[in-house]
């Protein structure tokens, strides 16, 4: 997804993407970035917690408002409500995807 | 405290986005266009979702016959989408919280909200949904899906686009 804002802004549209991988989107010389501590397939939160999905929001306009120059970044200061070993197990999906698979099966043989 | 980019991720993955090296082209920056409080904001998420009554399903049957490839496409989503209407296609992510309260990947309500509050103009119409596993050169986006979305963004008056890969 970093490839898609840096199409866009370079087309003139300004872009923030809120990303739990912080430093890689850095990597991509994106221009505003918002980084939360979250599970894969949270970004803005868990379900129906409008509290915590208006925090993370705050900072994307927040981050719009303040960013003069590329490679702004604002971390957001909140920690996920959930045990780490439980949130790290309930991200991934139920059934390995196809290329896990693929690597789990090549390691078997 | 910074954010940990590695918390969640297996080790495996760590190491690969640790390695990534910083991309060799120039840093990208466009100005907002007028004050964020009278601009027009979007959202896209990649948790693969789409309209169960009205769009097809990101690929998944290309993606189990050829596992470096994934569905390029886009999906619209509208600003009044009912949950029901919520599916999704991503063979990365648990689906199980977003299909619950879609807000988790796209935060339509939280934006509505700071539209009432004035810290934004207003939430456009419509959002995008894509499919974050891509094969790795990302051509297709590079070359079809972003120039075609920032046309698009432009018909429709869109002065900022947030993004949340998923």
């Amino acid at each position: 997804m970093p490839v898609l804002a840096r199409v866009i802004e370079g087309l003139g549209i300004p872009t923030v993407t809120v990303t739990m991988v912080p430093d890689l989107a850095a990597k991509f010389r994106l221009s505003r970035v918002v980084g939360v501590e979250f599970p894969f397939g949270h970004s803005f939160g868990t379900p129906h917690n409008d509290e915590l999905m208006l925090t993370v929001s705050r900072a994307a306009v927040r981050a719009l408002n303040e960013a003069g120059a590329p490679g702004y970044r604002l971390d957001v200061a909140a920690e996920w409500p959930v045990p780490l070993e439980i949130a790290y197990k309930t991200w991934h999906p139920p059934r390995a995807s196809p290329i896990v698979a693929r690597m789990l099966e090549q390691r078997r043989t | 405290m910074p954010v940990d980019s590695y918390k969640y991720l297996p080790r495996s993955m760590k190491a690969m986005y640790e390695a990534t090296p910083f991309i060799d082209e120039p840093q990208v920056w466009a100005e907002l266009p007028k004050p964020l409080h009278r601009c027009r904001v979007a959202l896209m998420t990649s948790a693969g979702i789409y309209l169960k009554d009205s769009q097809q399903p990101f690929d998944e049957e290309r993606e189990w016959r050829e596992p470096t490839w994934g569905d390029p496409t886009y999906r619209v989503i509208p600003s009044d989408v009912r949950l029901e209407q919520v599916g999704c296609m991503h063979l990365h992510i648990n689906h199980t919280d977003l299909l619950e309260d879609v807000n988790v990947v796209l935060p339509i309500r939280a934006f509505q909200q700071l539209e009432r509050e004035g810290a934004i103009g207003e939430l456009a119409d419509e959002h995008y949904s894509f499919m974050g596993y891509q094969e790795r050169s990302l051509a297709d986006w590079r070359t079809n899906q972003g120039p075609e979305l920032a046309a698009r963004l432009k018909e429709r008056a869109v002065d900022v686009l947030l993004l949340a890969p998923a």
